[in-house]
């Protein structure tokens, strides 16, 4: 197997892509349905179960992306899995929890006696939280390069923020892609705030990571990479003003545009995302260990890696059937 | 305690809670599919009043499974770092078999079977619920191959202390796979046999004696008597497996100390590792002899021999292995009793009506006991492959992670409170569930609850 050159080089690579991508997806589709769970304290009761109709039948496979990166770095990097973990074991604790109340309110909150909806409605938002929190928090201590100093946790506080308005602005606009009605005028209004936070969210990061790492400020600011590399801040600024101008505008009297602050939302996440792999390549644990130092035997990645060119047509082949299935306005979800 | 301990009770806690949900939604699908394939064959209502119960218990089950195998992928790097970097080249790709073959397919297709209903064709929906009964049991068999390697590996080589797969073949089809996942998959079968027959005779005793429970409990007790003997059998030959590639597993479950000729099978002691011997004896003459070598004066392998010369202790500990043994093997035998009994007096009587109430409360208390039935089988075969992580290839002390152990007690503390809600919530609401529909209420959807005619629709067969 010399098709490609060598395979102790392409193969962490590929792999790198491949979590990189599943990474990318599962920030996107956990992001809307985290997101949903955020905007519960600014909704009605009644609206409440609207929004979890727009996640139930999704929120299960966005979350297996979750086992696929996590899964994907533990075959493929075992040794940066280890590092990584163990430095967030506090924060990885908090998201499982979080994750654990998050899913079983989405059954619990509809089985369970009325009088104890209230109670499972809350442990969805506080799983969310729980969950969007730490997963933030990770993020900045990841860029911080995995150290616990009072200015790390400071950062670390920063982007848990960042990220917790993140979710719930994507969130906001998948409830006007999946809503419509007085619902849907709440999500135009709570998609405008959450731009502020994206804002802030996406500043801070970019402002921190150059400075506290001087490989990134290498990266980023000579020349001629500083030219090539405008892009990126250019587009995700236009990608807000268009949005900024979009939402004033929605919801439109015949529905239309309502997918355009999701698609614009994901494309923001897109563009931040390439930005921060760029920032941290080759580096899987950030200035510790490259990909390369940190890859499985080249042999049990093939095996994996002939699997996976197989198969992954097939998941996002019935994913696409799924959001077909479920497409258009969110409906009640009944059994029958 | 220390952080292995503490480590250690935590993965067993998180293991455990994880497996009762599994071991409910493996053998539910394929019962979903018969109860759905029986409607679409007779148009009979009562099958698909079945399906929109159990599909309820399902999605629940479901959902608490999928957190809490999360919380496990995660547990292996903030735990266990040690077992990735030692056997990741063979543990890595089983894994990531599982997520691609069967995690994926569950998931999407899992919002069809529950929502799909009126929204797809018939085939789809119930080509759906066939996908992702097929997808739990390919994630059965995906990490039970894992499981069984750890047991007894095999097809790789050590280089430079770490592990690389030579023959893929012999690592899935390694010596105690076949034996392991069957065991399991019946284990899944009785469980969900004793659950469908508990809450069916919960439901005939709060006076709901339609044509639903009535062939539900019909078939929960059918299906018990069926698996329960083959289980028995099954499990028979997965203890001679164990006694050829873990012999000090054996030792411990069956109490003995030291290698010799007509061992009793032991029905109480109390092993002591101190003095090496058993207090208060009560055994058979010859029994295990006879069920491990199928003769009386068969040699049966002793804990001692597994004590190195230095006093090394390399066998497990014997009480747990030897006391969850037993657990499981009694609630097994509880299993035959009750559901050949129950079997025996439904033929007499042409159905339910002939189960005396002592019967009807028997299947209500049993509701459960496949859980503890599996959990005292993990119990068994877990602790008695200690003290190696993977058999002979590294201990499971080799792969703690170095973090502080006051860490660890306080996570192992959240879990713990998390899951001891969780297991309390979700016994309640099934229960809530069977009384809502005793009394005829309907099931409430996720969404809404559902107005009693509505759960009545007209369906044709086949759609």
């Amino acid at each position: 197997m010399e098709l490609f050159g060598d395979p102790a080089v392409w193969l962490p690579l590929a792999f790198a892509g491949l979590m990189g991508l599943s990474i990318l997806i599962y920030v996107v589709l956990d992001g809307f349905d985290l997101g949903v769970g955020l905007l519960f304290p600014f909704a009605e009761d009644a609206e409440k179960d609207r929004m979890v109709a727009s996640i139930g039948p999704f929120w299960d496979a966005n979350e297996t992306w979750l086992v696929m990166a996590i899964g994907l770095l533990l075959v493929a990097f075992p040794t940066a899995h280890g590092a990584i973990l163990t430095a967030l074991y506090l924060p990885v604790a908090v998201m499982l929890i979080g994750l654990i109340l998050r899913g079983v309110a989405f059954e619990f909150r509809a089985k369970a006696p009325l009088p104890h909806k209230g109670k499972w409605n809350a442990a969805f938002l506080v799983g969310s939280l729980m969950t969007s929190l730490s997963q933030g928090f990770m993020l900045g201590l990841y860029i911080m390069g995995l150290q616990y100093t009072l200015a790390t946790v400071i950062f670390g506080a920063i982007t848990a923020l960042g990220l917790t308005i993140a979710y719930s602005f994507i969130g906001a606009t998948w409830l006007i892609l999946k809503t419509d009605g007085a619902l849907q005028k709440n999500a135009v209004e709570w998609a405008k705030g959450g731009i502020w936070g994206i804002v802030l969210g996406l500043g801070a990061v970019s402002a921190a990571s150059p400075l506290v790492s001087p490989r990134i400020w290498d990266k980023w600011f000579s020349v001629p990479e500083i030219f090539l590399l405008a892009p990126l801040p250019i587009m995700s600024l236009a990608l807000i003003a268009l949005l900024w101008v979009a939402l004033r505008r929605l919801p439109t009297r015949d529905d239309s545009f309502a997918w355009f602050p999701f698609a614009c939302g994901t494309a923001l996440f897109v563009l931040a995302f390439f930005g921060l792999a760029y920032s941290f390549y080759p580096y899987v644990v950030p200035e510790q260990l490259t990909l390369y130092e940190a890859a499985s035997a080249p042999e049990s990645l093939m095996i994996i890696l002939i699997g996976a060119v197989i198969v992954i047509p097939v998941i996002i082949a019935y994913s696409i059937l799924a959001y077909t299935v479920f497409r258009g306005k969110a409906t009640e979800l009944r059994y029958d | 305690m220390d952080t292995l301990i503490l480590s250690r009770i935590q993965f067993g806690a998180n293991i455990s809670f994880h497996i009762l949900f599994p071991t409910i939604t493996i053998a539910l699908g394929w019962v979903l599919l018969f109860f759905k394939l029986r409607f679409n064959a007779t148009g009979d209502e009562k099958w698909m009043q079945a399906y929109r119960f159990w599909v309820k218990v399902f999605a629940l089950s479901f959902a608490m499974g999928v957190v809490s195998g999360i919380t496990m992928s995660f547990q292996f790097g903030t735990n266990w770092p040690g077992f990735m970097e030692t056997v990741g080249n063979i543990a890595g790709p089983l894994l990531a078999y599982e997520v691609l073959t069967a995690f994926f397919l569950e998931a999407a297709f899992l919002g069809i079977m529950l929502f799909g209903f009126s929204r797809v064709p018939g085939w789809l929906h119930t080509t759906a619920t066939f996908l992702v009964a097929f997808g739990t049991t390919l994630s059965a068999f995906w990490i039970l191959v894992l499981n069984s390697w750890m047991h007894t590996p095999a097809g790789f080589e050590m280089r430079d202390g770490v592990a690389h797969a030579t023959d893929w073949m012999a690592i899935i089809f390694n010596p105690s796979m076949p034996y392991r996942l069957t065991h399991m998959l019946l284990a899944s079968g009785l469980t969900v046999a004793f659950l469908i027959a508990g809450f069916s005779a919960l439901r005939w005793l709060m006076g709901d004696k339609g044509a639903e429970v009535r062939a539900t409990l019909r078939f929960g007790a059918w299906m018990g008597a069926a698996l329960i003997p083959v289980q028995i059998f099954m499990g028979d030959l997965h203890g001679l497996n164990t006694l050829e590639h873990q012999p000090a597993k054996v030792a411990a479950m069956e109490g003995n100390w030291e290698t010799r000729s007509n061992v009793p099978l032991l029905l109480f002691a109390l092993p002591d590792e101190e003095t090496r011997s058993n207090n208060f004896e009560v055994g058979i003459p010859n029994g295990a002899s006879l069920i491990l070598k199928h003769s009386a004066d068969g040699v049966v392998p002793g804990l001692n021999d597994f004590v190195l010369e230095d006093g090394t202790v390399k066998h497990p500990p014997v009480a747990p292995v030897f006391w969850s043994f037993r657990v499981m093997v009694g609630t097994g035998l509880a299993m035959l009793a009750l559901s050949w009994s129950a079997v025996f007096l439904m033929r007499r009587q042409r159905g339910p009506e002939g189960l005396p109430k002592l019967w009807l409360y028997g299947f209500v208390g049993m509701a459960f006991s496949g859980w503890i039935a599996t959990l005292a089988g993990w119990y068994t075969t877990e602790i008695g492959r200690q003290p190696w992580l993977v058999n002979g290839v590294m201990t499971t002390a080799q792969a703690v992670a170095d973090v502080p152990a006051g860490m660890v007690a306080s996570t192992l503390f959240a879990y713990l409170a998390v899951y001891a809600a969780l297991i309390v919530a979700y016994m309640g609401v099934l229960t809530y569930l069977a009384r809502k529909a005793a009394r005829g209420e309907g099931v409430p959807t996720r969404e809404a609850p559902l107005a009693p005619e509505a759960t009545v629709r007209a369906l044709q067969p086949g759609e």
